[in-house]
C-alpha cells in the first residue's frame, strides 16, 4: 500500500482477522476476515458508520480486546499467542483514547510524563521531554496545571502529546478530536500530520468524517456493518507536505465524493 | 449585620442562649444535681481535671487504643476490599462471612474479646478494630471495583507493572471513597475503645467514665464526656485535613466547609 516503500517493511499486518462477541443467537460479528498491511510511516484511516468494527479493530491491534480467529503483526511480532497479550509486540504502540483519559491526580505534565515514568525514566530527564511535547502541542504554560482546569480541546491536545511522549513507532487513534468544533479540530489534524509525518510514525486514525479522512491519510479503509467488514482501500494521491488549502481543490472533492458513495454504497 | 457577621455570630450566640438556659432550667425547677449538674459545674470539674496529670495518661490510653484499632482496620479493610475487587472468587469465597460479619452486632463480641486477649490495651484495641473495619472495607470495595475500564486501558497500553498501576490508578481514584469511610471509621473506633474499657480494665476515659458513675461524681462524667467529644474532634479533623492533602484535586476536598 505504501507509495514508496518495499513491500517488505510493513509495519502492522493483519491477516483474516475476526472478532465474534457473544455466542448462539445473541452473537455479534464485529469484525469479519479482515486484511490489512500497513507500511512503516504510512497514515491510514478507517472509515464507516457507526458499528462498523472500527474501535474493536484498533483494540485488538492495540492488544486491549482477543480476536477470534486470524493474527496481527506488528514489525514482525504477534499481538496475541491465544489469549496472552505480547507485550514485546505491543512496545511500539501509542494509543489516544475518544476521552481524553487523564488522570485528575496529576497535572498536565505528570500526565504526559506518565508513559515516561513508567518506563522507568528518570524525573529531570522526562519533565523536560514533557515540557518539549507539550509546546509542541500547544499547551506552553499549562504544564502545571489540573487536567479539569482545561478546556476540552487541550485536555485532547494534553492526551495527544501523552500518545507521542515516547516517540511510538504505531500510533492508534480513536475519534480523537470527535468532540471538538471544527476550527480546533483542524487546526489539531494539521500538528497531528506534521508530528506523524516528521517522525515517520504509523498511524491508524478512527474517524466518521470522510474530509478528516481523505486530508490525513496515505490509504482511507472503507468498512461496512452488519456484517462489518473491511469493503474498500482506497489510496489518497495528493501530494505531501499537505495544508488546509488541499481540501479546496478540485481532485479533493471528488475524492470526498467518491468515498462518500463507496460509504451509501457499502451501508445500502 | 452582613451575612458573613451572622454566620460567625450565630453559632456562638445560639451555645450561649443554650447554657444559660440550661442552667437557668437547673437552678429554677430544682433537678437534683445527681441527674443534671449546671454546665458552670461542668465546667468546674473540667478545668479542675486538667491539671490532674492521670487525667492525661487515661486520655492518651484511649488515643492509643483507638488510633492503633483504627490503623489496623483501615490497612485491613482497604487490603482486603482490593484482594477482593481484583480477584472475585476471593470475595465469593468470603461472602457468606461477610454477611454475618456486618449483621453481627459487633458490640456483643466485646466480652469475647475481653476473654481471648485480657484486660489491656490488646482486647480494646481489636474491638476498636472490629468496629472500624466494615466502613474501610465496604468503602474500599466498592470504590476499587469501580474503576473505568478505559483508565485501565491506559495502563495497559502503557504496560504498567500491578505496582505501578496499584499506586497511579488504582489508590488513587479509591482514595475519595476510602476516606469517606475512614470518616465514619474513626468515630466507631472510638466507641470501641470506650465500650473496652467499659467492660474491663483500669485505664482509660471509658474507665474513668465508669468510676465517677459509681462514685456519683455526675460533673466529673460529663466532664469526660466533654473530652470524649473533643477527642473525636480532633480525630475526625485529622481525617479531614488527611483527605485535603491526600485527594487535592477531588471535588469532596475544594467543597467542603
Ligand atoms: N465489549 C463488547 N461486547 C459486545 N459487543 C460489542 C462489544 N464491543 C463492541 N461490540 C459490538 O461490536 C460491533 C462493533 O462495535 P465497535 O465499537 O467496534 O464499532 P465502531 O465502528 O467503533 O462504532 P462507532 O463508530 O459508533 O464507535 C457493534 O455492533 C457493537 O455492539
Ligand atoms: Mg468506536
Amino acid at each position: 500500500m505504501g507509495l514508496d516503500m518495499p513491500p517488505s517493511r510493513s509495519d502492522i499486518r493483519i491477516s483474516g482477522l475476526s472478532k465474534i462477541f457473544g455466542s448462539g443467537g445473541a452473537a455479534v460479528a464485529a469484525v469479519t476476515d479482515a486484511n490489512l498491511e500497513i507500511s512503516h510511516g504510512e497514515f491510514i484511516s478507517l472509515l464507516g458508520p457507526s458499528g462498523c468494527g472500527k474501535t474493536t479493530l484498533l483494540r485488538i491491534i492495540a492488544g486491549l480486546e482477543i480476536p477470534s480467529a486470524g493474527s496481527v503483526e506488528v514489525r514482525g511480532k504477534s499481538v496475541w499467542s491465544g489469549a496472552v497479550r505480547s507485550t514485546t509486540a505491543t512496545r511500539p504502540i501509542s494509543m489516544m483514547f475518544q476521552e481524553a483519559r487523564l488522570f485528575p491526580w496529576f497535572t498536565v505534565a505528570e500526565n504526559v510524563a506518565l508513559p515516561l515514568r513508567i518506563a522507568g525514566v528518570e524525573r529531570a530527564k522526562r519533565q523536560a521531554r514533557a515540557h518539549e511535547i507539550c509546546a509542541t502541542v500547544g499547551l506552553k504554560g499549562f504544564e502545571n496545571h489540573r487536567p479539569t482546569a482545561l478546556s476540552g480541546g487541550m485536555r485532547q491536545r494534553a492526551s495527544l502529546a501523552r500518545a507521542l511522549v515516547t516517540d511510538p513507532e504505531v500510533l492508534l487513534l480513536d475519534e480523537p478530536f470527535g468532540a471538538l468544533d471544527a476550527m480546533t479540530r483542524d487546526a489539531l489534524n494539521v500538528e497531528l500530520m506534521d508530528v506523524c509525518a516528521r517522525a515517520k510514525v504509523t498511524t491508524i486514525l478512527v474517524t466518521h468524517s470522510i474530509n478528516e479522512a481523505a486530508f490525513l491519510s496515505d490509504s482511507v479503509v472503507v468498512l461496512a456493518p452488519r456484517p462489518a467488514r473491511i469493503t474498500n482501500i482506497v489510496e489518497m494521491p495528493f501530494e505531501r507536505p499537505r495544508d488546509l488549502d488541499l481540501q479546496r481543490r478540485l481532485e479533493f472533492q471528488d475524492m470526498v465524493g467518491h468515498l462518500r458513495h463507496l460509504l451509501t454504497g457499502a451501508a445500502a | 449585620m452582613s451575612p458573613r457577621n451572622q454566620r460567625l455570630l450565630l453559632p456562638a450566640a445560639s451555645v450561649v442562649v443554650f447554657l444559660v438556659a440550661w442552667s437557668l432550667y437547673v437552678h429554677t425547677a430544682a433537678v437534683s444535681a445527681f441527674v443534671l449538674p449546671p454546665p458552670e459545674a461542668i465546667v468546674a470539674a473540667l478545668s479542675k481535671m486538667v491539671f490532674d496529670p492521670k487525667l492525661w495518661s487515661h486520655v492518651l490510653v484511649t488515643a492509643t487504643e483507638t488510633v492503633s484499632g483504627f490503623v489496623i482496620a483501615v490497612f485491613l479493610g482497604v487490603f482486603l476490599g482490593f484482594v477482593m475487587a481484583r480477584i472475585p472468587p476471593v470475595e465469593w469465597a468470603a461472602k457468606p462471612f461477610i454477611i454475618v460479619f456486618q449483621l453481627i452486632p459487633k458490640i456483643a463480641l466485646a466480652p469475647l474479646f475481653i476473654l481471648w486477649f485480657g484486660f489491656g490495651l490488646e482486647s480494646k484495641i481489636v474491638i476498636s478494630a472490629a468496629l472500624a473495619f466494615f466502613p474501610v472495607f465496604s468503602n474500599a470495595l466498592v470504590a476499587f471495583k469501580s474503576i473505568e475500564p478505559g483508565d485501565r486501558d491506559v495502563m495497559v497500553i502503557l504496560q504498567a507493572r500491578p505496582m505501578q498501576r496499584f499506586v497511579m490508578l488504582e489508590l488513587p481514584t479509591a482514595l475519595p471513597v476510602i476516606l469517606t469511610g475512614m470518616e465514619v471509621a474513626v468515630v466507631l473506633a472510638m466507641i470501641g475503645a470506650i465500650v473496652g474499657e467499659f467492660i474491663g480494665g483500669n485505664e482509660g476515659l471509658g474507665f474513668l467514665a465508669v468510676s465517677y458513675l459509681q462514685n456519683l461524681a455526675v460533673p466529673d462524667l460529663f466532664a469526660v464526656i466533654v473530652l470524649l467529644t473533643l477527642l473525636g474532634l480532633v480525630l475526625y479533623a485529622i481525617i479531614g485535613r488527611l483527605r485535603a492533602w491526600l485527594t487535592p484535586w477531588h471535588v469532596s476536598t475544594s467543597s467542603g466547609g
